[in-house]
């Protein structure tokens, strides 16, 4: 990640030098195009430009369809010729408090309020439903922040427009609740964060038409970019912590188990207590935690026990207690989990040791804090775990991943690979897309780099098409053995062109790798070929930095190479000829 | 702080504002002869300038700049 936009950043000197960091940004290679677009209220263009920033930091490479001045409302119920050309697959709705065209006046009859705030609320959720209708884009709309004036002082908030403007965003969020693809952007958040007083920059409204302070764009921008790359599947999985002076004060090799700061005795031990119950929540929503410390492993443990910390030992997934460079065991770490180093987020107080990471491992995200309540704040406010969909699968991973260790374990102890395949009891259930399962297939689908034969993504509102045209042939697979469900692993769509079917995508989990999955999920591909009478199926190949490993699975299921081109294959499937592939999975529920 | 040293500064803030080493101002300078500078980098501008002689401009000042010389002027005043 680029320094100038880490969190926290400093927001003036990303708007004083944006161009430069479009300009080193741009000379990165790859990334997912998206298209993105920003109806506004107000003035966008600087929200815009930081904004790509940000997602070009995170792998996605924008384009932008910006509305005329305050032109949001008519472009969302009308559309237009250059909207419409343009497709987006997210609409970014940048409304604020200055938008909302009936607020309350002084003594207006309580019935006469309520019904404006229906007129209000009715308005905004005509634009959402015409813009989902009209796109089946992702929409983002900001909530309403407060205003800079309360003319009745302390009354406002009980009687006069800042209570409307509450029960104004009450009506957001429950549309949010009530519909997918649909996200807030919490601006009034922002700005309470920010500073009302200084969010509130009256000349920047008066002269450019900016609803908020130039200063504060970065903050906004970096808001709506935490959004989208947590949809774009882009969001962080691993947070690997340091122990001594990270989790606890002093250092346990050292000070012993009644030497370090850790528990409400001391003002010191409370702020590391305060961290590690954050950290600990962390990990109830789905986020992995490891351990990467220079300590004797049983020094580490101890500390992990102190009875007054809220960390233990089976909170982690790995635990790296060693004297080996950091850099090394983070690669480990990522390497055991079958994860890219990219998906790691670590946490270091010790910034040499946090140096030597970024220059060793520039892939990994490296933190910046100088004690555990900063550490805090910056893990609280960086927008890498940004959540926007909590699936059950998302927290219950920790345990998918236990038990794999588990597994990984138990391989060891037996005769041949094949034994212990067999003493697995996999089950898996592989069938066409039920709605109930269309998020986590398009989560899967937009995170998955490594077994994955074309990287192509899909919007949700994409994938509910797919899953209602009969032209598509779809298998998602499920598997479960006797550690547990691993959830939706493996991901198959295709194309129909009467006899032959063209495949759009194969893809499946790395937690699953070496257990037969992709086996199963061919063998219930040709089945359900056969059904239809479909006689050849094509795959393609498209290598990208991070798919290597799939390379060859065509030529492992016994297609044929047709053509090749810059790498680029493509394979052929005679379905009639095609004998089933043995695996150790029993299928069926 | 002198005029030179005002100008010294500008002359940084351009640079970083536009992405080009190879800017010079002087105090005739517009945005006509600064090819990224529009009304939209105006904005920038002008706040990286409050931000970097921690000042405001008054409306009426951003809006009645007709060049580099009489941003200096402003700033040369404020400073006294």
């Amino acid at each position: 990640m680029l320094k100038e936009l880490e969190f926290p950043f400093d927001n003036d000197e990303i708007m004083r030098s944006k161009r430069k960091l479009l300009r080193i940004l741009k000379e990165r290679e790859g990334g997912i195009p998206l298209r993105i677009a920003v109806l506004g209220g107000s003035t966008t263009s600087d929200i815009v430009k930081v904004m790509e920033l940000f997602l070009r930091d995170r792998g996605i490479i924008p384009t932008f369809y910006e509305s005329e001045y305050a032109q949001y409302q008519s472009d969302a119920l009308f559309g237009n010729p250059e909207l419409d050309a343009f497709k987006p697959e997210i609409a970014f709705i940048h409304t604020t408090s200055r938008n909302i065209e009936e607020l309350p006046e002084i003594n207006e009859d309580p019935e006469l309020i309520n019904s404006k705030l229906e007129r209000e609320s009715a308005r905004f959720e005509a634009i959402w439903k015409a813009l989902s209708e009209r796109y089946g884009c992702i929409i983002i709309q900001n909530n309403f922040e407060l205003p800079s004036e309360r003319l009745m002082g302390n009354r406002e908030a009980s009687y006069g427009r800042i209570d409307f403007i509450s029960r104004l965003n009450t009506r957001i969020y429950e549309y949010a609740r009530n519909h997918e693809s649909f996200y807030v952007n919490d601006l009034n958040y922002l700005a309470a964060r920010y500073g009302l007083e200084r969010w509130h920059e009256e000349r920047h409204w008066h002269l450019y038409k900016y609803a908020m302070s130039v200063s504060a764009i970065p903050d906004v921008a970096h808001s709506v970019a935490s959004i989208i790359c947590s949809v774009m599947g882009r969001n962080k999985k691993v947070l690997a912590l340091d122990l001594d002076n990270t989790l606890w004060g002093g250092v346990i090799g050292d000070d012993g188990i009644s030497g370090i700061e850790i528990g409400s005795e001391t003002s010191e031990g409370q702020s590391f207590l305060a961290l590690q119950k954050y950290i600990k929540r962390m990990k109830d929503l789905g986020i992995l935690l490891t351990v990467c410390s220079k300590n004797d492993m049983e020094n580490a443990l101890e500390g992990l026990n102190h009875q007054d910390g809220a960390l233990k030992p089976s909170d982690f997934i790995c635990i790296k207690a060693n004297w080996d460079e950091k850099w090394r065991n983070l690669e480990e770490t990522a390497r055991e989990l079958n994860l890219l180093p990219e998906s790691i987020v670590f946490v270091d107080d010790n910034p040499a040791e946090r140096e030597i990471v970024r220059v060793y491992l520039p892939e990994v995200t490296v933190l910046d804090f100088d004690n555990p309540e900063e550490c805090l704040r910056v893990l609280d406010g960086c927008g890498l775990f940004e959540v926007t969909t909590l699936s059950e699968d998302d927290s219950k991973r920790g345990e998918m991943y236990l038990a794999n260790a588990q597994r990984e374990e138990q391989s060891k102890r037996f005769e041949s690979y094949d034994d212990f395949l067999e003493s697995l009891k996999m089950r898996a259930e592989i069938g066409d897309f039920e709605p109930v399962h269309i998020p986590r297939i398009t989560q899967l689908t937009n995170k998955s780099n490594q077994f994955n034969v074309t990287t192509k993504r899909y919007t949700l509102a994409e994938m509910e098409e797919v899953a209602a045209n009969t032209d598509y042939v779809r298998l998602c697979g499920r598997l479960t053995d006797k550690f547990g469900d691993n959830g939706i692993v493996s991901v198959v769509i295709g194309k129909r062109d009467n006899a032959v079917l063209h495949l759009d995508l194969w893809l499946m989990s790395c937690r699953v790798l070496k257990r037969g999955m992709e086996f199963a999920m061919l063998n219930a591909l040709v089945a359900k070929c056969r059904e239809l009478g479909i006689r050849e199926i094509f795959g393609y190949y498209f290598p990208t930095k991070k798919n290597a490993m799939v390379k060859d699975l065509f030529a492992e299921f016994g297609f044929t190479k047709t053509s090749e081109n810059e790498g680029n294959s493509v394979w052929k499937l005679n379905v009639e000829t095609f004998n089933p592939i043995d695996t150790k999975i029993q299928i069926g529920e | 702080m002198s005029k030179e040293q005002i100008m010294e500064r500008l002359t940084e803030i351009f640079r970083d504002v536009f992405d080009d080493e190879s800017i010079e101002i002087s105090d005739s300078t517009t945005a006509d002869d600064i090819e990224a500078w529009d009304s939209l980098e105006h904005i920038t501008l002008i706040s990286a300038v409050e931000k970097a002689f921690k000042m405001r401009f008054t409306m009426r000042e951003v809006s009645g700049m007709k060049n580099v010389g009489e941003m200096a002027e402003i700033l040369l005043e404020r400073g006294k």
